[in-house]
């Protein structure tokens, strides 16, 4: 038998660590361009964060505070493996408040709470490249990416146009980083893309079973694609949060029973339970008017 | 409501608690061992060692078992270990020309220096349950006799030149790339092809290299020769000066000989397609060489056609812990990204009623039916 199996501190071995942090200098050097990387198999599968888990892996140190969320939400399965899986491995602090994370490992969404200076955010990405449903071929996307040919996704774009009358993609929405490289934020909402524009946080995005690495460093612009008559919109909510009366924010629509019934809450859990305290404390308190914008509650 | 709003930690524990208790079956039978699975599932450590690229047939017995019989969950397991384990050097390529088989055949020629040998084979069985059924197949011991040399088939076409080279007489034998430890780029050499192959699921392999023998991308294969045997594994230390041997693995290698190639200024030759894995493994060698020689298109000239002659295709679609990995993936919650749809279509098909309205509340102020092209028109400023 080969008795009890040894992994390193942080799981991936050392070396691995370095080529990955070196694929990533990379990254925030030449912003939104996919460095590929030498991806190592994690012990979850692909396709569920393996690229993120390896970027987290890579950068965390003993005095970060890891906060996992998939969804938005710090409670969903797979965001309760990773951060226990981080617990077990690194033996990083974790936490679920914004505001007290130094990495913030995510699928899916950008918190509702503004990002601060030296935060980094470490995203999953799926398909990193923002032309493959329009070009299949990876030596192909390669070579459009250094002529900056990206007249096939402003194609893609007017057709949307003009067969729905407007942009008709919601997430994954195609960004132009500094001026130069079109890149996929990965599936959050068209709604978070507006989050990117000159963050102060770095972002990292991590593309396990594709092998790329990419990033938007801190301050950079991004500019999300539209045309000058049709320009980008996010997604709007006419409704606020059902459990915290917050508005502007993404929301969750969760069916309530089988006669349509559905009620409206925040998909940031962190942000939803905080803005929920606030506005208990404030009618306690006796102020009249709950807490109803994101700015107001978490300023 | 498996995590509606809270309570995916919780959801977890159960989950594997449960998972546990699946995996254990009746509590009254006994648990298989690891020793039972490596000595009795032999054929299944070996494609777990192959996919999982790493030769240890316990670690393999012990993910087998773990994975409750899940082969893609046990290949997932050992690469998981595999990837961490530090890289002290390589080993000498593997002279598999050498190794005393223990089967070796060759369709190409009736006899052959060294003879063939059908060694351990399920070709040939009738495949009836045995009476005893319990028991698995009756053992009778005949022993191996060992042979003379055993020279490999394309080595003896080679040296009369009806097969092209091992290698190009013009190539300077660069450095193997390392398709776990570089990132993976196109187009690959053909060491990293075959690397890639060598990790690749057993059944895409085989039904690409299947789909060569149906017309897409025929490379008109004969099997030159399969042999399984044991083979020394040598460590290069070039801090010693000499290779130390590390141990004996089991392997099959098959040599595929295809199609000729030739023209007016070149003397006709077949070409070479080449498969080797672990174990007693011949669909998987098999499978592989029919790939590799497809994959070498450009090399020959011919067009690529067919997806087992394409290269992105097959090396990116090969893989069957990226594949299972993001298939499944599809079960995660994607709420976010299927809500920003739902509002889209609900939004859609808002505008498409308003502008029905529209089209109907036009066309009762004008009671002279208006053409199709003015309701057209109508609706186009619906939309603007």
């Amino acid at each position: 038998m080969s008795g009890e199996l040894v992994y390193n501190v942080g799981y991936l071995d050392e070396q691995t660590k370095r080529m990955i942090r070196r694929a990533l200098l990379k990254a925030v050097a030449i912003p939104g361009f996919q460095v590929p990387f030498a991806s190592r198999e994690v012990p979850m599968p692909r396709g569920w964060g393996t690229g993120g888990v390896q970027v987290t892996a890579a950068v965390i140190g003993e005095d970060d505070v890891l906060k996992v969320i998939d969804q938005g939400a710090d409670d969903t399965t797979n965001a309760v493996s990773i951060r226990q899986f981080f617990a077990k491995v690194s033996g990083a602090a974790t936490t679920t408040r914004t505001d007290e994370a130094t990495v913030i490992q995510t699928r899916h969404r950008i918190p509702e709470t503004p990002l601060h200076d030296g935060q980094v955010m470490v995203y999953q990405v799926p398909i990193p490249e923002p032309l493959r449903f329009l070009e299949p071929r990876e030596t192909e996307t390669r070579r459009m990416h250094a002529l900056e040919e990206y007249g096939l996704v402003y194609v893609k774009l007017y057709e949307d146009i003009a067969r729905f009358g407007h942009i008709a993609t919601t997430y994954a929405y195609p960004v132009m980083v500094n001026g130069r490289y079109l890149m996929d934020p990965s599936p959050t909402p068209s709604f978070d893309n507006p989050k990117l524009h000159r963050s102060p946080a770095l972002h990292l995005y991590g593309a396990g079973r594709e092998k790329r690495i990419y990033a938007v460093p801190p301050f950079t612009d991004v500019v999300s694609l539209g045309f000058e008559d049709h320009p980008f919109e996010p997604q709007r909510f006419e409704q606020p949060c059902a459990i915290c009366g917050s508005t502007g924010v993404y929301l969750d629509e969760i069916i309530t029973d089988d006669a349509g019934g559905v009620l409206f809450a925040c998909s940031d859990t962190d942000h939803c339970e905080r803005a929920a305290a606030a506005a208990a404390a404030a009618a306690a308190g006796g102020a009249t008017t709950p807490a109803t914008t994101t700015e107001e509650v978490t300023a | 409501m498996y995590v509606a709003v809270k309570g995916g930690e919780k959801a977890i524990a159960n989950a594997h608690a449960l998972l546990a208790k699946e995996g254990r079956g009746d509590p009254g039978t006994p648990r298989i061992t690891v020793d039972a699975v490596a000595g009795q599932l032999s054929v299944l450590v070996a494609r777990v060692m192959n996919e999982g690229s790493l030769f240890d047939p316990e670690l393999a017995a012990r993910a087998v078992l773990q994975a409750q019989g899940d082969v893609l969950e046990a290949v997932t397991l050992v690469r998981s270990y595999r990837t961490t384990l530090p890289r002290f050097g390589y080993t000498l390529p593997l002279d598999t020309a050498t190794l005393p088989p223990q089967r070796r055949i060759s369709a190409t020629f009736k006899d052959l220096p060294g003879g063939q040998q059908l060694g351990v084979t399920f070709d040939y069985t009738h495949r009836l349950f045995a009476e005893a059924a319990t028991d698995g197949p009756v053992v009778t011991a005949t022993a191996a006799e060992p042979s003379g040399p055993m020279p490999r088939v394309n080595d003896l076409l080679g040296d009369a030149s009806l097969i092209e080279p091992e290698r190009s007489p013009d190539s300077t034998d660069p450095e193997p790339a390392d398709l776990t430890r570089d990132p993976t780029m196109f187009p690959m050499s053909r060491a990293e092809r075959l690397q890639a192959l060598a990790r690749g699921d057993e059944g895409f392999l085989l039904s690409l290299g299947y789909s060569t023998q149906r017309g897409f991308g025929r490379t008109h294969p004969f099997a030159g020769e399969v042999r399984v045997g044991e083979v020394e594994v040598e460590f290069d230390a070039p801090e010693l000066g000499f290779a130390v041997p590390l141990g004996r693995v089991e392997v099959t290698e098959c040599q595929m000989i295809n199609q000729f190639t030739g023209s007016a200024d070149r003397p006709a030759q077949f070409t070479r397609g080449y498969g080797l894995a672990f174990g007693r493994s011949e669909r998987k060698a098999m499978s592989m060489s029919l790939l590799d020689r497809a994959l070498r298109a450009d090399e020959f000239g011919e067009r690529r056609e067919a997806p087992a002659q394409d290269e992105e295709f097959v090396v990116s679609h090969s893989d069957n812990v990226q594949a299972t990995g993001f298939v499944e993936h599809l079960k995660l919650p994607h709420y976010v990204d299927f809500q920003a749809e739902l509002g889209l279509v609900r939004r859609l098909r808002h505008e498409y009623e308003e502008r029905a309205a529209a089209a109907t509340a036009a066309a009762g102020a004008a009671p002279v039916a208006p053409t199709t092209a003015a309701a057209a028109a109508e609706t186009e400023e619906v939309r603007a």
